[in-house]
C-alpha cells in the first residue's frame, strides 16, 4: 500500500522537536462551499489524536467545504444507526462524517462513515488498521482524501507531504535545514542540515526523491536525495550558479539554472546519464524554470526585457514568449495542474504578492497581501496555493490560500521557514 | 541518520566583520617612510604604497591589514554599479592582489530579501562579476579570483526595511 511505503521512508529521518501550529482564516467568497459536519469520533484511551478534527482541517483548508462547529451539532452519533436524520437536515447538513477509533488485537483501527442525511444512505464506510498510534494522522488524511473525492469527484490531496527550508542565525552561526512534513505542517522531519544555504527543493513525480541546491567547498551544487535510503547524489556542480532544479513530469529530467558558460541560462539535465542540453541563451538572467503538466513547455523568470518577467518556451527549444505583463516584476512562476494558469510572485508598488495568471485571458488575480510573499506553488489538484510569507513575529512562515481567495491558513514552525514544495499525489 | 554532506563547507565561509569606517583614510600613504623589510608582513614584500605607513614592520602590517579589512562593496537596489566607496575597496584589493600574485580572493555576491530567491542568486552573481571586472581592469589576474553568489540566503543584518536591505546588497571580498 502506498502510504506504508512512504511511512517507512520517513522513519529513517530525524524527528524535529518543534511543534507546528496551524491557523485557519475563512473570509467571504463568491463560491459557495459545501456544508459538512464531522462529529468527534468515539474516543479511545489508546488513541489521543482527534481524527475528525484533522479531517475537518484538511477539508476546510481546501476552500471547498464549510464545517459545522461542534457546538452547533444536534447530536454526537458515532455509528450510522445512531444518526437522527431530521436534526442534521434542519441544521443544513447533508453530509455527515462519524466514526470510531481504538485498539485492536493487531494494532489500532479507525472506522468512518460518510452519511447522506437526506436519504440516510452510507456514501462511504471504511476501516483502516495500522500498527502504531502515530500512523493515525496518515489515516486521517486518507479519510479526508476519500471524502473529498466522493463529494467533489476529484482526487483528494491531503495524504501528501511538503518539503521546505528553515534557516536560523546570522553570520557564521547561520544554519539551514531541509524539512519534510505532512501537508498540514505536522510531523516535521529533517532531511538535510547544513551551515551553508539549502534552497529550492523539488519533488520527483513518484515523490521518492528531492532535488535541491546546496553549497559545498565554495561552490553551489544540485543534489538528488533519495528519501527512503538517505542517499545523496551530487548531480551538477559547475562553476557559477547551480540553481532552481525542477523535475520534469516524466521524472527523467531536471530543468535547472547554470551560469558557467556565460550567465544564468536554463538547461535540461537527464537524471540517469547526467547529460544535458542548453534551453535558453540570453545575456539576461534566465532562472526558475517550471514544467507544464504535459511536459511540452517551461516557464521561467528572465530580466531580458529590463525587469524580471515570466517567459514560456517549448521544451524542445526555440523562441521564448513573454506571458506576464501586469506589474513591475513577475517572478518564479509555476503551472496549475490543468496547465491553464500560472501562480507567480507579482511585484508592484514595493509589495511582493502572490498572483494567479489565467494564460488564455491574461487576467491576473492577486491572492495575498504581501509585503514579502514568495515561492508560490499549486497544491495537487489545484484548489489551493502554498507560499512563504513574512510572519507577524518577524520570521517567515508558510501560508496557503484557496484559489478563490476565501480561505487562508498559516503553518507556524520554528525558525525562518520558506520555499515550500508540495509533493505530488501518489496514484 | 540525517544526511549531512554539506556541513564541511561552513568552515570555509567565515563571514568577516562588515564595514570599517577607518579604512578609507589609509588609502593615502601618510609620508615617505623607510621600506618595509621583506617577509615581515602577511602579504610578502610590499603592498602598494599603503604598507609603507608607519616606521616599523609591525605598523606596516597593521596598516595593510586595516586597509583590507574594509572588504565590503555595497550596491543600490537592483543595480550592480560600483560606487565611489566601492571603487576605493577595489583599488586596495587590486593593489594587494597584484603585489601578491599567489594570493586569492573570493567575491561573494549578495542581494536583499526582496524578489525571488533564485533570481537573487543571479543578481548576486552579477554584482560579484562587476567587482571581478573592476579588479581585472586594474590588472588583477583572473585566476586569483573566484566568484560565489549567495543571493539573499546570507544577510549581513536582519530586518525588513531599507536600512537593512542597503547593508545586505553587497559583495564581500574574502581572502582565501
Amino acid at each position: 500500500m502506498m502510504f506504508k511505503k512512504l511511512f517507512a521512508a520517513l522513519l529513517v529521518l530525524a524527528a524535529v522537536p518543534a511543534q507546528a501550529a496551524l491557523e485557519i482564516t475563512v473570509s467571504g467568497g463568491d463560491v459557495a462551499p459545501l456544508p459538512i459536519a464531522l462529529v468527534q469520533f468515539q474516543p479511545s484511551p489508546e488513541v489521543s489524536l482527534d481524527v475528525a478534527q484533522v479531517v475537518e482541517n484538511d477539508l476546510v483548508r481546501s476552500g471547498r467545504f464549510k464545517a459545522l462547529p461542534r457546538s452547533s451539532m444536534p447530536q454526537k452519533p458515532t455509528s450510522p444507526q445512531q444518526v437522527e436524520k431530521q436534526g442534521w437536515v434542519s441544521a443544513g447538513i447533508d453530509n455527515l462524517v462519524i466514526g470510531q477509533v481504538g485498539k485492536s488485537a493487531n494494532g489500532y483501527y479507525a472506522r468512518f462513515f460518510l452519511v447522506d442525511t437526506v436519504s440516510g444512505q452510507e456514501l462511504l464506510g471504511q476501516q483502516f488498521t495500522v500498527t502504531s498510534a502515530a500512523q493515525m494522522r496518515t489515516v486521517a488524511h486518507q479519510i479526508a482524501d476519500l471524502i473529498y473525492e466522493k463529494l467533489l469527484g476529484i482526487p483528494g490531496y491531503f495524504n501528501t507531504k511538503i518539503a521546505y527550508v528553515a534557516a536560523s542565525g546570522f553570520g557564521p552561526a547561520r544554519s539551514f535545514q531541509l524539512i519534510v512534513s505532512d501537508a498540514d505542517g505536522e510531523v516535521p522531519r529533517i532531511v538535510a542540515t547544513s551551515r551553508e544555504p539549502l534552497m529550492s527543493p523539488s519533488w520527483s513525480p513518484d515523490r521518492s526523491k528531492l532535488a535541491y541546491v546546496g553549497y559545498e567547498r565554495g561552490r553551489s551544487a544540485i543534489y538528488v536525495h533519495t528519501l527512503a535510503t538517505g542517499q545523496v547524489r551530487r548531480l551538477v556542480s559547475e562553476k557559477g550558479i547551480n540553481g532552481s532544479p525542477a523535475w520534469s513530469p516524466d521524472g527523467r529530467s531536471l530543468a535547472l539554472t547554470l551560469s558557467f558558460e556565460s550567465n544564468p541560462d536554463i538547461y535540461v539535465v537527464d537524471v540517469a546519464s547526467g547529460s544535458r542540453r542548453r534551453l535558453t541563451d540570453h545575456y539576461g538572467i534566465d532562472t526558475e524554470p517550471s514544467w507544464s503538466p504535459d511536459g511540452s513547455k517551461l516557464v521561467f523568470t528572465s530580466d531580458r526585457g529590463g525587469q524580471p518577467q515570466i517567459y514560456e518556451v517549448a521544451t524542445t527549444g526555440g523562441d521564448a514568449r513573454r506571458v506576464s505583463f501586469e506589474g513591475r516584476q513577475n517572478l518564479r512562476a509555476s503551472y496549475s495542474p490543468d496547465g491553464k494558469a500560472l501562480t507567480m510572485v507579482n511585484a508592484d508598488g514595493g509589495r511582493y504578492r502572490i498572483g494567479m495568471l489565467n494564460l488564455a485571458s491574461g487576467d491576473l488575480k492577486i491572492l495575498s497581501d504581501g509585503p514579502l510573499d514568495e515561492s508560490p506553488q499549486f497544491a495537487p489538484g489545484g484548489a489551493v496555493i502554498i507560499y512563504a510569507t513574512q510572519g507577524r513575529a518577524g520570521g517567515a512562515e508558510l501560508a496557503t490560500v484557496s484559489i478563490d481567495g476565501r480561505v487562508r491558513t498559516r503553518l507556524r514552525q520554528a525558525g525562518d521557514v520558506r520555499e515550500p514544495a508540495w509533493s505530488p499525489i501518489l496514484r | 541518520m540525517t544526511k549531512n554532506i554539506l556541513i564541511a563547507s561552513a568552515l570555509v565561509l567565515a563571514l568577516v566583520a562588515t564595514g570599517c569606517s577607518s579604512g578609507k583614510k589609509n588609502t593615502q600613504p601618510a609620508a615617505p617612510a623607510e621600506p618595509v623589510s621583506q617577509g615581515t608582513t602577511p602579504y610578502g614584500d610590499s603592498y602598494g604604497g599603503t604598507a609603507q605607513i608607519g616606521a616599523s614592520p609591525s605598523d606596516a602590517a597593521v596598516a595593510a591589514e586595516r586597509a583590507l579589512s574594509n572588504n565590503v562593496i555595497y550596491f543600490e537596489y537592483d543595480s550592480s554599479a560600483i560606487s565611489a566607496d566601492g571603487a576605493a575597496v577595489v583599488d586596495r584589493y587590486a593593489a594587494y592582489l597584484q603585489a601578491n600574485p599567489a594570493s586569492r580572493v573570493r567575491l561573494e555576491g549578495h542581494a536583499d530579501e526582496r524578489g525571488s530567491r533564485e533570481y537573487n542568486v543571479g543578481l548576486g552573481e552579477r554584482r560579484a562579476q562587476a567587482v571581478e571586472s573592476a579588479l581585472q581592469a586594474k590588472g588583477v589576474n583572473a585566476n586569483q579570483l573566484a566568484l560565489l553568489s549567495y543571493g539573499e540566503e546570507r544577510p549581513a543584518v536582519p530586518g525588513h526595511d531599507e536600512a537593512a536591505w542597503a547593508q545586505n546588497r553587497r559583495v564581500q571580498l574574502i581572502r582565501q
